[in-house]
């Protein structure tokens, strides 16, 4: 059994102006100790994903189909209460901007402990001493739990936000842009706390993120993202050697490679469609060299082109045969 | 005559901390301690360096935006008068393009009135039709055609991409000569980056002008750059051409940035190869090489003297004590 499952998602919106599918369809599975990436650019539904996975979707937004299996236990059926159970003990999330996820009265001896006094039944002082134990984990020294969150750099707030996720040991961290705010240094840093920790509690990670450029040393399989669905999903160093959709071709190209030609490529031209009104058939059809009339007019499925290596693109195979 | 658009020596910003509940002692920053450089016409000049490493500061300071002492300041090859009137046609030649078009655009202003706004302020225009042929102008040399559609727009009705484009008309409306970009792509999606950038290098070409670019990401410094330079804790580390400095860098710091890089598609080999420690704080007083605490080939001389800038190739200057023997070699390794 895998440790997480999701099949079909569909996350809708209801608002004002009409209905958005922030996530459509969106199917993807995660093995223990195995990570994730989820890419895509702002408003593609990667967040969305994540927080219907635990549950924590703003009030106007609603799973409307699939299901999210966490061994075998559909999340997305559970009241709040059972689903209560599961969050923070069996999966956390890592929040982008530490500087604004902490409280910034309380000190971060009691933040962390927080969490393992509601979800562990521990007296105050035991939940202390284990956050100490965690703050140490993440390279702090445990002197510092008695400190508030401005006493401590970005870089250090940022693992105290992985240290509050770590504190029920879940079996699943979900990354949201844990790194986006930081420097390339710290960024270095957090991700190679993650790693370690990842490969030590044989943790199920999910990255979330729209830099490219991090996933391939980061993640063993990615999924890229566009307007609510998933168009291409394969492990890392297939994707990026043998990228297949249009969109994850363009996408890569933006990214700039210190080996390669100094050249600035092409881009995507046009802009990310509006979700409110997508485009018919497939979303990224506006956008594409290689659209086709079918295109637009017909939903793409995803289709397993190669072994693990997952296309939603009608003409994949002109494409692949063209290069 | 040697066509340099800006030159500056020995600049310094200090901010001084006001501390309330002590009396005395006051604690002094140095954003910037003593930063040098030139850049030529229609050249472009990346400040490459960690956030707090004084590279925004730098910009300012160039603009005459913040207080700030120098040795030589000079702009076309002739010294900033620090007057109103020596100031205003300064600022008319020099622009800034800043960080977040969601913040840098006033929401309550209609596109017009913000590209127009410098030319009224320095009462460049005097009639209405001139203005909006001039504001046409702008935001279609900026990608937004037909001009005319955007004029009676709010940015909140722009994308964010389309928002930094409003950002470039209105600083380009003037003819500036020297812009100081203060990492204008960053807050963009990868896909509108592009776009964004390739807009920035048309103007270069055409308007002949010279880029300082500010950016805390050595992949896209070295995309687009001619020369780069390192800056650690309001020092220059290294400065160099765009391809020397990530091929063959010579100063730790560069070195240890490069390797933390994320090279896109390849795979990783066990960690990362981390500095230790966090970058110190600025308000402490050090004696020096402001790097030392955290490099690895520090030695004695590192923690006492601090380094000078010394050339160490073609077009190529590094302040570190400890590259000075393999210098030579290093530079024939590298080509």
């Amino acid at each position: 059994m895998k440790l997480l499952e999701v099949k079909n998602l569909k996350t809708y919106f209801n608002i004002s102006s009409g209905q958005v599918k922030a996530v459509d369809d969106v199917s993807f599975d995660l093995d223990y100790g195995e990570s994730l990436g989820l890419v895509g650019e702002s408003g593609c539904g990667k967040t969305t994903s994540a927080l219907s996975i635990v549950q924590l979707l703003p009030k106007e937004g609603k799973i409307y189909g699939g299901e999210i299996l966490l061994e075998g236990v559909d999340l997305a059926k559970l009241s709040d209460s059972e689903m209560q159970r599961y969050r923070w003990n069996e999966i956390s999330l890592v929040f982008q901007g530490a500087m604004n996820a902490l409280n910034p009265v309380q000190r971060i001896g009691k933040q962390i402990s927080e969490a393992i006094v509601l979800h562990h039944q521990l007296g105050n002082e035991e939940a202390l001493k284990k956050a100490g134990d965690i703050l140490e984990l993440v390279e702090i020294p445990r002197e510092r739990l008695m400190n508030y969150p401005h006493e401590f750099s970005g870089g250090m707030k940022q693992r105290v936000m992985i240290a509050m996720a770590l504190a029920c040991n879940p079996k699943i961290i979900i990354g949201d842009e844990p790194t986006t705010a930081l420097d390339v240094m710290v960024q270095a840093q957090i991700l190679n706390l993650i790693e370690k920790l990842r490969k030590e509690f044989k943790m199920g990670f999910i990255l979330i993120t729209h830099d490219l450029s991090i996933l391939a040393e980061t993640c063993d399989k990615i999924a890229i993202m566009y307007a609510g669905k998933i168009v291409e999903m394969a492990e890392a160093e297939e994707l990026f050697s043998n990228p297949v959709h249009p969109y994850t071709k363009k996408l890569i190209s933006c990214f700039p490679d210190m080996k390669g030609e100094r050249k600035i490529k092409e881009g995507i031209p046009g802009t990310p469609p509006n979700m409110i009104d997508l485009p018919g058939g497939c979303h990224f059809a506006p956008r594409c060299e290689h659209a086709t009339d079918r295109c637009k007019q017909e939903t793409p499925c995803i289709i397993e082109v190669k072994k693990k290596h997952y296309v939603s693109c009608h003409n994949w195979e002109v494409i692949n045969n063209e290069q | 005559m040697n066509n340099n658009i800006i030159e500056v020596k020995n600049l310094k910003v200090y901010f001084k901390l006001k501390n309330v509940f002590s009396k005395g002692g006051k604690k002094v920053v140095k954003a910037v301690d003593g930063v040098s450089f030139e850049i030529k016409r229609g050249e472009i000049l990346s400040l490459v360096g960690e956030s707090g490493s004084g590279k925004t500061t730098t910009g300012k300071a160039l603009l005459q935006l913040v207080e700030s002492e120098y040795d030589i300041l000079k702009f076309q090859d002739e010294e900033i008068v620090l007057d109103k009137k020596g100031l205003k046609e300064f600022r008319q030649k020099a622009q800034m393009i800043y960080q977040d078009p969601y913040q840098s655009l006033n929401p309550r202003q209609q596109i017009l009135d913000i590209v127009l706004e410098p030319l009224k302020v320095n009462k460049l225009v005097d009639n209405e039709a001139e203005g909006l042929k001039l504001a046409k102008e702008a935001l279609e040399q900026a990608g937004l055609k037909p001009g005319e559609d955007y004029f009676y727009r709010y940015p909140y009705e722009l994308s964010g991409g389309q928002r930094q484009r409003v950002v470039i008309a209105s600083s380009m409306i003037m003819k500036p000569k020297f812009v100081v970009a203060d990492e204008p792509v960053s807050m963009l999606d990868a896909s509108i980056r592009t776009g964004i950038l390739k807009l920035m290098l048309e103007l270069k070409d055409k308007n002949d002008l010279a880029y300082l670019f500010i950016t805390h990401d050595l992949s896209l410094a070295w995309l687009i750059s001619d020369r780069i330079a390192i800056m650690y804790l309001g020092k220059i580390m290294e400065i160099g051409e765009a391809d020397t400095i990530v091929n063959c860098g010579a100063h730790p710091y560069t070195k240890a940035l490069m390797n933390v890089m994320p090279k896109p598609g390849i795979k990783r080999k066990g960690l990362r190869d981390v500095l230790e420690g966090e970058v110190p704080n600025p308000t402490e007083i050090y004696r020096g090489c402001k790097f030392c605490n955290r490099c690895s080939m520090a030695k004695k001389i590192c923690f006492e003297v601090e380094p000078e800038m010394k050339k160490i190739g073609n077009d190529h200057f590094a302040a570190c004590h400890m590259i000075e023997d393999s210098a030579e070699r290093k530079i024939h390794e590298c080509i």
